[in-house]
């Protein structure tokens, strides 16, 4: 410490080694509080470009499942983004079990596909997954691929009846959006 | 490289400005006095091709800024009513739009022309880098600009390459929601996307202003790559290449009023004429033409490398792809700057240019569509693609660092003012006694 005090003397020219060592500590103090100040200026700057109040406060809703007819689906909008909400017969539910056992790429039974975010089974002829392919965010769309699910004709991925992953370049299942029902008709979702 | 300056101060007030600020002698120096090398050729002409761009685009897209109104419910409709309503508005919009092509086109040619003369390599490794820059701050900008008449493609586009980072783990999703300010693509989106599509034009012209300041240190290379020994390689900037500029640049612009006044749309995307739905993605989504060999790239990874999955492995060939050239001037080996003297380095250019046109076709298909059938195999888009971006890469890694090693180049005449002497026999008539 002492060699750096002395060094810093020598950098500022001054044999006057009082006077060096208060511009020594200015300076130090100034650089401090201006690294801690710029850091706290730099926040909020950053921060302005989450997601506003009003955004977040738009975070959740409801639908009634009594509306969508067995073997179809609808989609609804949550957080600005579509959700499918499928009405899955026996035939759909019954193929999404038999591969529950399958290579999967993201592995998860059909169970698992409907579970409320409150960790309660939830009803397995409702599929509720977000309407986003897991690769770049395309929708895909139903009745493509060779496992009678969706297909997202952006790149190719293949989903099967329970959503999952089947083949192409996404890397995860659709996402099932955190939804517990109300009562036994009416989902909340978010 | 200007050496001492010889301006001159004619009148007064030049006299009486230059001892305040020296501007006409900045000036002078370097744009008219300014030593360029005798043997360009007409691909020299792109650096002043590429400043028209810009300053097109800033001013196009002043005018178009009054008249567009950055919300969801009415970005569509503004730019509908400037093509239709505003006076001249299908003017200026159309050489907006056609004009980002352009930039494009021109800033392609000058990317491949410093690649054949070899211009990244020392001393203009910092030009070349800050070069790289300017395509990078480019490639951001025309996305942003391309969101703004929110139409389908603009919607979709936006959304895959906001998606692009979720192939980041653990932090991918809060970054992707900081980028779009929701939980989706919305109206907070499109703001900010207007408000950095403003900004960084002007970005642009603060490297491009470092860029022309590190080639007047270096010096401009020339089609032969040969130093300048002194005067008898070099004529004044002006008239010589002035005048060279503005014809280069002339006949760019029949060919830019062309597109702007009878094809408009043949390089947009039918599909950005539909306002944005966030329920419905276009069957086909495709990026402009000027991204199809990234696009390309970003599609032929479509396997996972151990725990890299092929969305994160892909992301990361398209941005390696661009970062490649922030090292080229270190991986070239060879001594010898032009490929006019290097016989074995230009046919390697040769199909790498080819291999880029042919990543960029491979962008606009369909990834299964099947290209050829060899026996009983069918090769798909996918699988072409993989090999091009094979080379696309080789050549940067293995080509160059190897080659520039291995090659016995032509002989490089010692002199620009011999390398012209040899190619025509006879003097030039308009400066004979500079000849060697």
């Amino acid at each position: 410490m002492a060699d750096s005090a002395s060094t810093a003397d020598t950098a500022h020219g001054g044999a006057d080694s009082p006077e060096a060592n208060r511009r020594d500590f200015i300076y130090i103090a100034t650089g401090a509080v201006a690294a801690v100040g710029a850091a706290a200026l730099a926040w909020p700057f950053i921060d302005q470009m989450n997601p506003a109040a009003d955004t977040l406060a738009l975070a959740s809703t409801e639908y009634d499942l009594s509306q969508v007819p067995e073997g179809q689906q609808v989609v609804i909008f949550w957080r600005g983004k579509p959700v499918f909400i499928r009405h899955r017969g026996a035939a759909e539910i019954a193929a999404a079990k038999k591969d529950d056992g399958a290579a999967l790429r993201d592995p998860q039974t059909d169970a698992q596909r409907v579970v409320q975010a409150n960790g309660q089974p939830g009803k397995e002829a409702y599929l509720i997954v977000e309407a986003s392919c897991t690769h770049f965010g395309c929708i895909p769309t139903f009745g493509g691929g060779p496992y009678g699910g969706w297909l997202c004709a952006c790149h190719g991925s293949v989903y099967d009846t329970a959503a999952r992953i089947r083949s192409g370049p996404a890397p995860e299942n659709l996402k099932v959006p955190p939804y517990v029902y109300t009562t036994d008709a009416v989902v909340k979702i978010g | 490289m200007s050496g001492p300056s010889t301006y001159e101060p004619k009148t007064g007030f030049e006299r009486w400005l230059d001892k305040r600020l020296p501007i006409f002698r900045l000036v002078h120096d370097s744009f008219v006095d300014y030593p360029t090398p005798r043997n360009l050729n007409y691909f020299w002409t792109f650096g002043a091709i590429l400043t028209m761009c810009l300053v097109a685009q800033i001013v196009t897209g002043i005018v178009l800024a009054m008249h567009y109104v950055p919300s969801v419910d009415h970005a569509f409709d503004s730019i509908q009513r400037m093509k239709r309503d505003v006076p001249f508005g299908w003017l200026i919009q159309n050489v907006h739009a056609v004009g980002a092509s352009m930039f494009f086109l021109a800033v392609y040619i000058h990317m491949f022309r410093g690649l054949y003369y070899g211009s990244y390599k020392a001393p203009r490794e910092v030009l070349w880098i800050l070069g790289v820059v300017i395509y990078l701050l480019m490639i951001a900008t025309a996305f942003l600009g391309y969101v703004l008449p929110w139409g389908q493609m603009s919607f979709w586009a936006a959304t895959v390459i906001t998606n692009f980072f979720t192939a980041i783990p653990v932090v991918g999703e809060p970054v992707q929601q900081w980028l779009m300010g929701g939980f989706a693509i919305e109206n907070a989106t499109l703001n900010r996307f207007y408000s950095l599509h403003y900004l960084l034009p002007f970005v642009i012209f603060g490297v491009v202003v470092l860029h022309v300041w590190a080639l007047h240190v270096a010096g401009q290379n020339n089609p032969d790559g040969i130093d300048i020994k002194d005067k008898s390689d070099t004529v004044p900037f002006s008239p010589h290449a002035t005048v060279k500029d503005l014809f280069g640049t002339a006949v760019f612009l029949l060919m830019f009023a062309a597109f702007v006044f009878f094809l408009p749309d043949s390089l947009g995307h039918p599909d950005n004429y539909i306002p944005a739905d966030p329920l419905k993605t276009p069957p086909h989504i495709v990026p402009e033409w000027y991204l199809l060999p990234f696009y390309a790239i970003l599609r032929a990874i479509d396997f996972a490398v151990g725990p890299i999955s092929a969305k994160l492995g892909g992301l990361f060939l398209m941005v390696g792809a661009i970062a490649v050239l922030f090292v080229l001037p270190w991986l070239d080996t060879s001594k010898v700057r032009s490929m006019r003297y290097r016989p074995v380095a230009r046919w390697f250019f040769v199909l790498f240019v080819a291999v880029c046109l042919a990543l960029g076709w491979c962008g606009a298909q369909q990834p299964d569509l099947i290209v050829a059938q060899l026996g009983g195999v069918q090769i798909k888009v996918t699988q072409l693609a993989q090999l091009l971006t094979a080379y696309y890469f080789a050549f940067f890694l293995i080509v160059l660092p190897i080659l520039g090693l291995r090659e016995t180049p032509n002989r490089v005449p010692d002199t620009i003012a011999k390398a012209i002497g040899e190619k025509k026999k006879t003097p030039v008539a308009a400066a004979p006694d500079r000849e060697a």
